[in-house]
């Protein structure tokens, strides 16, 4: 048995050829039946997003399985040829098909690192997969390991902490001016699209109220309502300006709305409470000499661009330690797949029924020393030909479905029944059984700790 | 037995110390962790050695220098666990654990038995004890108020570097030196009242207008406008935040004036 995988991704193939491949949600299920009908593939899991399509599989021959593979791809898009896809593709087998999905679920593959949208997607491939029975126990087990690596890696390191998108680095700047944003109060001036995006992103974390001025007030009326937010006259809003602890700007005025006397007045006004202004807007809005003002913080769109450069340098460091997790995680999942093999668990089983024969003969040839050496030959017999017996039908099933697609579950069933695995494989099997509960149902507090941005950008797959 | 674990609490502050500073350097937020253990560490040993030396102490009624700056220290320590356990802040260690373990080493540098004020009055201790709880208020304040101005600085500066990432949100900080200040001035006050009631006992005068005295009245009727300010006209935020740090200069001159005094009561 062998794990592969065949794909494309953003990485290899341009849009024309992603989107003709990809696979909508309510075809998937047919689309896995297709596959696990080609011979000699057993085991499928299609990962369709708008950045990539993969199929990861378990097969009985490495070429074989490509080829089937391919030729699967192919068939999903009547306009496309096996010839026209290949340079697109790539395949890999073993440890390089198993690495490679987990970089791609830990989102080290995608096109924005660290994004949290891919493992959801994976999650959902691998649920459909499970509907239609298309996954067996290797599958069950890599694709469960994956997911779990990229919950290691989000929680171990930082590399989905950083904003990367100039909105949401507005509201990470926010939160080092305000700890809590529950109780603030934000003012939007203009309706610019990125302005209203970094709107939604405090409203997502929280924000108490919401403002809403410009120059048509009919415009502000409908925004208010779309937000749950206040319109505000626009020749007002400077006397607004005491009440918002954050002012969003971004209009298409050609020059400077609010000067740095307008933001020291409402400075003063607050009773020296911090201020924090946002200019999204090209020209600019705000007066940059309110940098004079105490109190008041004013960042324009370079400063908030600057932020994200850092913070993709920052995300591609973090990815370095990720990467390496995935190397660990690869060794140990590759140690369970040989535990797989069949000639191993029969060496372990036949060792591990000896040991525990010759433990209890010598319990109890300690209690019967008036005995003759004959009789003491008898007893261990029949001790032996009582083990022998009870493990003779294990072993013939284990040799007999070497080659079936059930055999790594009669491995895995052995190995649990006669308990063939170490202390450590078998917490990690527990881990395992305890995500397989949480995967059962999906738990809402994490979806909860889903970064924010990801919930307010339209779902790009 | 004290002087042991008071030199093992010394030698814990300072490898905590060592590692907060790192701490701040680095992008890394390992470093938190071990920093965190050594000076839970420190501060068990800390807490032992003055336990030890209260209950051998020949005279309680009036701590020594040594005493009152060691105390100073445990509070500092103490304060700072319970903020770092409420709001998971690391970086208030960098700042704290340093300022700790300078008024520790202080404290070494004393001769044992300098006592803070001639044994004159047997509850002179709730006298030192207030005034130090009070110090270790304005102590805070100043140390949230650094970090407010350097937070502050960088934000204006638009500076985003390691230190930008790791000092918290400037209304913590803020909020932090408020409550500081709520919490060590009504203390400050109580112990300038017990010193003054002691020394109309002493000298049949409540005040009799000598440096250390002077440099207390001084103190506390800044923290009182500073208080005051803030509660009517608005002085938070920056501003706050320089004058707790001016504040605090106000505090130790007037300790190192109480200190220099008893040198000369002693000669």
């Amino acid at each position: 048995m062998h794990v592969i995988v065949v794909g494309l991704s953003h990485k290899t193939a341009p849009v024309e050829v992603r989107e003709k491949l990809a696979v909508p949600e309510s075809r998937l299920g047919e689309a896995l039946g297709r596959l696990c009908s080609y011979s000699g593939v057993k085991e499928g899991v299609l990962l369709s997003t708008c950045n990539r399509v993969e199929v990861y599989s378990v097969v009985e021959d490495v070429e074989e399985g490509y080829a089937r593979i391919q030729e699967f791809l192919a068939d999903t898009h009547l306009s496309l040829s096996s010839e026209q896809l290949t340079p697109h593709l790539y395949w890999h087998t073993g440890d390089r098909a198993i690495a490679h999905l987990f970089r791609v679920a830990a989102s080290l593959d995608s096109m924005i690192i660290g994004e949290s949208q891919i493992l959801g997607q994976l999650k959902n491939a691998f649920e459909v997969a499970l509907a239609h029975k298309t996954t067996g126990v290797i599958m069950n087990k890599v694709v469960k390991k994956a997911i779990s690596v990229a919950k290691r890696v989000r929680t171990e390191t930082k590399i989905s902490e950083m904003a990367v998108s100039v909105s949401y680095a507005a509201v990470e700047l926010a939160k080092k001016i305000f700890s809590n944003l529950d109780e603030k109060t934000v003012l939007l001036v203009g309706a610019g699209e990125m302005a209203k995006l970094a709107a939604r992103h405090l409203i997502a974390q929280g924000v108490h109220q919401v403002r809403i001025t410009t120059r048509t007030p009919q415009h502000a009326i409908d925004l208010a309502e779309q937000f749950g937010g206040m319109p505000v006259p626009f020749d007002q809003f400077k006397d607004e300006m005491a009440a918002a602890d954050i002012v969003l700007v971004s209009t298409g005025a050609a020059h400077y709305l609010i000067g740095a006397e307008d933001v020291q007045r409402a400075v003063d006004k607050r009773g020296n409470r911090p201020m924090f202004l946002i200019d999204i807007s090209v020209p600019r809005n705000i007066d940059p000499a309110v940098r004079h003002v105490d109190n008041a913080f004013l960042f324009d769109i370079d400063d908030l661009k600057q932020r994200v450069e850092q913070n993709r340098a920052e995300r591609l460091q973090e990815a370095e330690k990720a990467e390496r997790m995935v190397v660990e995680e690869v060794g140990a999942t590759l140690e369970w797949m040989k535990a797989l093999e069949v000639t191993p668990t029969i060496v372990a089983l036949r060792s591990r029924v000896d040991e525990i024969k010759q433990v209890e003969v010598e319990k109890v040839m300690s209690r019967l020393a008036h005995l003759s050496q004959q009789d003491r030959e008898l007893v261990e017999g029949m001790a032996s030909s009582i083990v022998n017996k009870l493990i003779h039908r294990t072993m013939v099933t284990l040799k007999a479905e070497v080659n079936s697609s059930n055999g790594p579950a009669f491995v895995e069933a052995a190995r649990r029944f006669f308990h063939l695995d170490q202390s450590s494989t078998h917490s990690s099997e527990e881990e395992d059984r305890e995500s397989r509960l949480r995967y059962l149902s999906p738990d809402p507090v994490e979806s909860a700790h889903e970064e924010p941005e990801a919930s307010v950008r339209k779902r790009a797959g | 037995m004290a002087s042991v674990c008071f030199m093992i609490t010394m030698a814990l502050y300072f490898v905590a110390t060592v590692s907060f500073l790192t701490y701040l350097l680095r992008r890394s937020d390992a470093l938190s962790k071990v920093s965190l253990w050594v000076t839970a560490a420190g501060f068990a040993f800390h807490t032992i050695a003055l336990v030890a030396r209260m209950a051998t102490a020949s005279s309680p009624a009036t701590p020594s220098f040594y005493e009152a700056l060691s105390f100073f220290s445990w509070m500092m320590i103490l304060v700072f666990l319970v903020v770092e356990f409420r709001h998971r802040i690391h970086v208030l260690g960098s700042f704290m654990v340093p300022l700790a373990l300078v008024s520790l080493v202080s404290a070494a540098a004393l001769p044992e038995t300098v006592p803070t004020l001639k044994p004159v009055f047997k509850t002179l201790w709730v006298h030192v004890t207030l005034s130090m709880l009070g110090t270790v208020g304005f102590a805070v304040a100043f140390v949230a108020g650094v970090m407010y101005l350097i937070q502050d600085r960088l934000l204006k500066s638009k500076r985003f570097n390691v230190l930008y990432s790791k000092l918290p949100a400037l209304d913590f900080l803020d909020h932090l030196n408020q409550q500081s200040i709520i919490l060590g001035f009504p203390l400050l006050t109580l112990g300038i009242v017990t010193g003054a009631i002691s020394a109309e006992f002493d000298r049949g005068s409540y005040v009799s207008w000598n440096p250390e005295q002077t440099g207390a009245l001084i103190t506390w009727l800044f923290y009182f406008f500073v208080l005051l300010g803030r509660l009517t006209v608005g002085w938070r935020a920056k501003r706050a935040a320089y004058l707790t740090v001016v504040g605090f200069a106000c505090v130790i001159l007037t300790l190192v004036g109480v200190v220099l005094k008893s040198h000369g009561a002693l000669s």
